[in-house]
């Protein structure tokens, strides 16, 4: 397995100093257009010059009025985040090791069909879902959460290269049948050794699902169903200053999301959990598992 | 039963393949393959890449099906059951540690599934580890582990639930060539200590004729030949035995009577059931010697190999052989010499048999 000389690989890594500027050129580049809405919410008006009394207005009115929707809309798809992300684990990591593991040959189907809604219009989606979603409401009510079932086709392609990349990096067959031999049956290979050796992969791929959830506006809108994107161009169509600092806030809240959830699957929270017995090993282990 | 250390010997367990058919997109791995382990025995499974060794191996764990035969452990068909339930340990060719568990905790796993208690798991895994040399690795992890280690990390993983069999599939292919002979004398002293039936699959002869009780050559889904390293060497059933076993000359020669006649020498034939006619013989290289007069060679090349010199030498018709001998001969190339054969039997393959003819190596 290449996982045995990680160090090798640190040495062919380039010097600190070409990281940070990359980093900082990268930064730059996405600091742009932040900082010009940032830039935007503080102008004082025509006159010139700057000031803070939109945010304070915002937190003083304690989001109520017309902003009151947009706190729902954040509401719904922080919950279509959370369906569309069960989806992508309950669904999509078992059909995909199930082929890894065992119907190899279907792995360019699997592939070619996860990959298939980039290349798709949302528009056109839409279109082929507004018939089966006028099933959808007439077994499951039109709640908004329903959308979880079209987000988790749209963030397919994403979490499915995000997961691959880790299974192609671990001998997941291998794995797999040493746990077998050693007495281990399908939910223990599946929840002792595939989950935790997956872990990143499985994590990115949550973190994108989150991500294009949250940015989702084509499907929300042409179904006629709110959440954050559409809300905010509800507001910005009243108040195009309060809707940046929304979309400044909203921003923010997403950032703090993935932390959260980056920090949820840590290995030191999951195995303090399960493992309160091994304290000394557990210790080394943090050690060396610093950079999953 | 469970109090015992790992290092204790139990019986044996004996294991028998009957039969055995697997397809694979209508390629046959194993060809209705027969194999007997005796309680306790050594087998090496020893074969090209493609001869089935593996699938056979497999096909035991319970990793692949069979489409066809019974394997029996003890007397019970297991065919039916699946690999979690087989009780086997097993050791892979590639490394299969688990990477995000210590070596400790590796070995631990298959007490874990087997739901024993925390205290004497953790003992069990440490008396493992000692076991295979590596007490103090308790703690590390695989990537902090060279080849070597992880290979007998492995190897003390698969031995701790006391497994009535146990399959080392290539298990030293990737090691260098030093830790390779360590680590196998090493899995043979262990295998002797425990008295456990194993079955051992490689490419590699050397490795098979050094550590196993039996040897078993497997060539297109079945068994060539299967006897002791010492049988194999000396009376190679086929010339394709000879050739995969040790080193051979391929030569023509012309059988009569159960003895073939080979450039005017007349050797025994190991089968006597060889049909009269022109054959394929093949003569080991150190049943060949130098004389003071008999077959007119030149030679081409000779080569130092630390304890025996191998030289090669064109014959009057043109066809070349090599022969083993001491160091202290020393030929010249070009030189004129004189061969003569040892005597030893040989094994023959009729000329109009085209199967499995193997270019010598």
């Amino acid at each position: 397995m290449s996982g045995g000389f990680t160090t090798g690989g640190v040495a062919h890594a380039p010097s600190r100093t070409v990281r940070t500027v990359i980093l900082g050129l990268v930064g730059l580049i996405f600091a742009v257009p932040i900082v010009a809405m940032i830039e935007f919410t503080l102008r004082a008006g025509l006159v010139g010059g700057y000031n803070v009394d939109r945010w304070v207005a915002l937190f003083q009115s304690g989001f109520t009025g017309v902003y009151r929707p947009v706190l729902i809309a954040l509401g719904n798809s922080v919950a279509l985040a959370i369906g569309t992300v069960v989806i992508v684990l309950l669904l999509l990591v078992p059909t995909m090791l199930l082929v890894h593991i065992r119907f190899p040959r279907l792995r360019r189907t699997l592939e070619f069909i996860c990959i298939l809604p980039i290349t798709i219009p949302a528009i056109v989606l839409v279109v082929g879902l507004a018939p089966v979603y006028a099933i959808v409401a007439r077994l499951l009510g039109s709640g908004v959460w329903t959308l979880a079932f079209a987000y988790g086709i749209t963030v397919l392609p994403f979490a499915y290269r995000a997961i691959q990349s880790n299974l192609d990096g671990v001998d997941v067959k291998t794995l797999t049948e040493a746990a077998r031999t050693l007495g281990a049956g399908w939910g223990s290979v599946l929840l002792r050794i595939l989950v935790p050796n997956l872990r990143r992969g499985i994590l990115a791929g949550a973190f994108i699902a989150v991500a294009v959830v949250l940015g989702e506006f084509t499907i929300a809108s042409l179904l006629n169903r709110v959440n954050l994107q559409t809300a905010l161009v509800v507001v910005s169509k009243v108040d195009p200053y309060t809707a940046v600092i929304l979309s400044l806030l909203a921003l923010a809240f997403a950032f703090v999301l993935l932390l959260v959830i980056g920090r949820l699957g840590a290995p030191r929270t999951r195995l303090s959990r399960t493992r309160p017995s091994l304290t000394g090993s557990s210790r080394t282990r943090t050690n060396v598992k610093g950079p999953a | 039963m469970i109090s015992q250390q790992p290092t204790q010997t139990r019986p044996g367990t004996v294991v028998e393949f009957t039969g055995v058919v697997k397809e694979f997109a209508g390629m046959r791995a194993l060809n209705g393959f027969d194999l007997t382990l005796r309680a306790g025995e050594f087998v090496a499974l020893l074969g090209p890449s493609g001869s089935g060794k593996t699938t056979a191996l497999r096909v035991l764990a319970g990793l692949e099906s069979t489409d066809a035969g019974t394997i029996t452990i003890d007397g019970v068909d297991v065919s039916d059951l699946s690999t979690s339930k087989r009780d086997m340990g097993m050791v892979f060719q590639s490394y299969s540690l688990f990477p995000h568990l210590s070596a400790g905790e590796n070995v631990e796993f298959g007490l874990r599934m087997r739901k024993i208690k925390p205290a004497e798991r953790r003992r069990r895994a440490a008396a493992a580890l000692a076991m295979v040399g590596l007490e103090d690795h308790f703690d590390r992890f695989a990537h902090q582990l060279s080849g070597g280690q992880q290979q007998r990390v492995a190897l003390a993983r698969a031995l701790v639930t006391e497994p009535r069999v146990l399959l080392l599939d290539e298990p030293l292919s990737a090691l260098d060539a030093k830790v390779r002979v360590q680590l196998r004398d090493e899995i043979r002293r262990i295998q002797t200590e425990l008295g456990i039936t194993t079955l051992f699959v490689t490419h590699d002869q050397d490795e098979a004729l050094a550590v196993a009780d039996r040897v078993a050559v497997m060539r297109a889904g079945n068994i060539e030949q299967v006897g002791t390293p010492e049988e194999l060497y000396s009376r190679p059933a086929t010339p394709f035995i000879a050739d995969f076993v040790g080193l051979s000359n391929r030569i023509s020669g012309i059988v009569r009577n159960a003895q073939v006649d080979v450039y005017g020498t007349l050797l025994p034939v190991i089968d006597p059931a060889t049909p009269d006619g022109p054959a394929h013989v093949s003569i080991r290289p150190e049943d060949i010697e130098f004389a003071e007069a008999g077959l007119a060679a030149t030679v081409i090349a000779s080569s130092f190999l630390g304890s025996l010199r191998r030289t090669t030498v064109r014959l009057a018709d043109g066809s070349t052989v090599f022969l083993q001998h001491g160091v202290r001969v020393h030929p010249v190339t070009g030189e004129s010499v004189f061969l003569k054969f040892s005597g030893a039997p040989v094994s023959t393959e009729p000329v109009s048999s085209t199967s499995g003819v193997l270019k010598p190596a």
